[in-house]
């Protein structure tokens, strides 16, 4: 009966170990992600281009992380994109007339939504829009400005 | 047909009944015609140069083949018309001896003769020890219970492996091959064990072998197996005494015969001309 | 004429492995039922298959995780970078190197093992043996080793995963001189609960394709020293070409 005793003992050593493992990596490892539903609440708004902006793209305020893009669909009544946040419960005090952004992490990082705040008294809902946006900037047509406003100097000279 | 009419009990004292047995595998075919009666505890010795599917016949008794045409009926039920389930029902009431013993190789000893035990029953552990160490008594084998099969000499696998197939008090009791590559002391020993279980458990014994000399010794009843059918069936003495040139050429172990020594060849001259 | 006879025969004989293949899968999964009044039978193979394993692959997740600190700082130190580092190691070890290598090494040493094993059970008609005693070989034999590797490889590929991040701390933070803070945080924002789960997901199923295979090839051995020697190169080839296969098929479906 020894064996199985070092058999078990091993076994359950190494399970263990696993599960620790598992754990570490879903707690301490990975951000967590906002619970489906239960969690936070949802405002939208529109833009007029959101550029590589994905699905579960961070929501930030003054770089904190208060929540995550849900949706990006195309609103055919305004031909703008209607981009749908999840806000953490906890953030429950934006201003309603705070201003959204799209910008970029880095010089070569991934899209997220910056929200500046308002001056309101009242807060955000769940439902509400979020009227000032400014969209994301792409690069070819900050490129191609340049070098128009710089031929344009050119020709003035 | 009448099969279907013919008494679905097999008569009375037959342990095992064969009918008109055929088997072939991919085109060739291994038995042709095979009747077999085997009366309760007798011991039946089923004979035969290697190759004439003795091993084959075996696992058709078994049901661990499927025979291509004929009738197995095993304690009165045909094997053919079993499911699974009533095929592994039956299988409880036969024991088998593999050629080499076929021990568990990650169980010691005392677990491999507990095996049937622990897989079929819910014994308290006191009286499923009572029961192993007294099949490993009847083997001669008891202290040895700790070994590994690893540590066993081949005579002493067999024998544990015997004790294995006595465990559950089998009806049916088949040996295959049980005398290959033994040592005269353990063959003897192995002998004399097949009687004596035989006749101490009332056990019904099929033995087969092609080593005629010792199994002629303890047999009731000898069937010899050759070119896929029965050629000749009775009594030890009086295969011994049969005129048959078959009989006669495998009883006394002549090398050429009815049975050739050369495996069937294309004229010499022809072969070494072809080979270049 | 006879190129197209042959190609004809060996596509035949790769629909009908494929075939084989499923059937026996199919029973296997149907024999799992009958096999979990008796969990001592999957412990001692998890014992077997996954805490044996356990030290070549702590070894081996902590050097690929070595490696990944050495190229990953090298490679995004061009793109002035290196902070990403912690996130680079993460996310491929988590997806892709955690789950795959796991899987390689587990067809190498447990794979092997237990294709070698079940071969020799076959060859010495220990098997035959268990159905003559009215044992199904499938509930008792075949069911436990193939539960015993779905459990273990998950497990494995999560102490690989970890092991590794830690190998490319290692290497990155304290030989390389990446900012821990940078190290940790950066990956902690990049790094989600469903990065995890894919690899998660991705480790089960190689667990469950992996045992498979070497239990299928242990099982149709041929009853010769020769047959089990080659179920056993079988089962690693042929797992570790599925392993990547099917690597590549769930990582689209995942993406």
């Amino acid at each position: 009966m020894r064996q199985t005793r070092a058999i078990e003992l091993g076994t359950g050593l190494f399970v263990l170990l696993g599960f620790a493992a598992l754990f570490f990596l879903v707690t301490q490892i990975s951000s967590r992600q906002f619970g489906f539903g239960a969690e936070g609440y949802r405002v939208s708004a529109t833009f007029d281009q959101v550029g590589g902006l994905k699905v579960g793209a961070p929501v930030s305020m003054a770089g904190v992380t208060v929540g995550r893009v849900e949706g990006i669909e195309y609103d055919f009544d305004r031909y703008q994109a209607r981009v749908t946040l999840r806000i953490d419960r906890r953030y429950d005090r934006i201003p309603e007339d705070s201003d959204a952004g799209i910008y970029t992490a880095g010089l070569l990082g991934g899209q997220y939504v910056g929200i500046g705040p308002g001056g309101s008294d009242t807060y955000l809902v769940d439902g509400a829009e979020l009227q000032f946006t400014q969209s994301a900037v792409v690069l070819e047509n900050l490129i191609s400005k340049f070098l128009f406003s710089k031929a344009a100097e050119e020709g003035k000279e | 047909m009448t099969q279907q009419a013919a008494a679905p009990e097999a008569p009375a004292g037959l342990a095992v009944r064969v009918r008109d047995l055929h088997y072939a595998v991919n085109g060739r075919t291994i038995l042709a015609g095979v009747d077999l009666d085997v009366r309760r505890r007798s011991v039946t010795a089923i004979m035969g140069p290697s190759g004439t599917g003795k091993t084959t016949l075996l696992r058709l008794l078994t049901g661990q083949l499927r025979p291509t045409r004929g009738q197995v009926e095993v304690d009165g039920q045909d094997l053919s018309r079993l499911s699974r389930t009533g095929l592994f029902a039956l299988r409880r009431r036969m024991g088998m001896l593999f050629q080499q013993g076929a021990l568990l190789t990650d169980l010691d000893v005392y677990e491999n003769v507990a095996f049937p035990l622990r897989e079929h029953t819910r014994l308290p552990e006191r009286l499923l020890r009572h029961v192993v160490l007294t099949k490993l008594q009847a083997v001669g084998l008891r202290g040895a219970w700790r070994l590994t099969p690893a540590e066993l000499s081949g005579g002493m696998a067999r024998r544990v492996a015997l004790a294995r197939a006595i465990v559950m008090d089998p009806r049916l009791l088949i040996y295959d091959e049980p005398f290959v590559g033994l040592d005269p002391v353990s063959l003897g020993v192995v002998l004399r064990l097949i009687r004596r279980l035989n006749d101490a458990l009332g056990l019904t014994s099929i033995v087969v072998s092609h080593d005629v000399r010792e199994i002629t010794a303890v047999a009731d009843h000898c069937c010899l197996l050759s070119g896929g059918r029965i050629i000749a069936a009775g009594p030890p003495r009086a295969l011994q005494a049969s005129d048959s040139a078959e009989v006669r050429q495998f009883v006394r172990g002549e090398p050429d015969g009815p049975v050739p020594f050369h495996y069937p060849a294309p004229d010499y001259a022809v072969q070494a001309a072809a080979v270049r | 004429m006879r190129l197209a006879t042959d190609l004809f025969a060996s596509a035949q004989a790769t629909v009908r492995a494929v075939g084989a293949y499923a059937l026996f899968a199919l029973r296997v999964l149907a024999a799992v039922p009958g096999a979990l009044p008796r969990p001592g039978l999957v412990i001692a193979q998890v014992y077997n298959t996954g805490a044996l394993s356990l030290v070549i692959i702590m070894l081996s997740g902590l050097f690929v995780g070595m490696v990944l600190g050495l190229q990953g700082f090298d490679l995004l130190q061009r793109f002035g970078s290196e902070e990403s580092l912690g996130t680079a190691a993460a996310l491929s070890l988590l997806k892709e190197l955690g789950p795959v290598v796991t899987a390689l090494l587990f067809a190498g040493r447990a794979g092997t093992a237990l294709a070698a094993e079940i071969g020799l059970m076959r060859a010495t008609d220990q098997l035959a043996a268990m159905e003559m005693m009215a044992v199904d070989p499938l509930r008792r034999v075949i069911v436990p080793r193939f539960l015993g590797g779905l459990i273990a490889m998950p497990l494995l590929a999560a102490i690989f995963s970890l092991i590794g991040i830690f190998g490319a701390q290692l290497i990155g933070v304290q030989l390389m001189g990446v900012d821990p803070g940078h190290f940790w945080s950066q990956m902690r924002a990049a790094v989600e609960v469903g990065d995890v789960m894919e690899g998660a997901i991705k480790s089960a199923v190689f667990g469950a394709l992996c045992s498979l295979i070497a239990v299928h090839e242990g099982y149709h051995a041929l009853p010769t020293a020769e047959g089990v020697g080659r179920a056993t190169t079988r089962s690693v080839v042929i797992s570790s070409v599925i392993v990547l296969l099917v690597d590549y098929l769930l990582t689209a479906v995942m993406l």
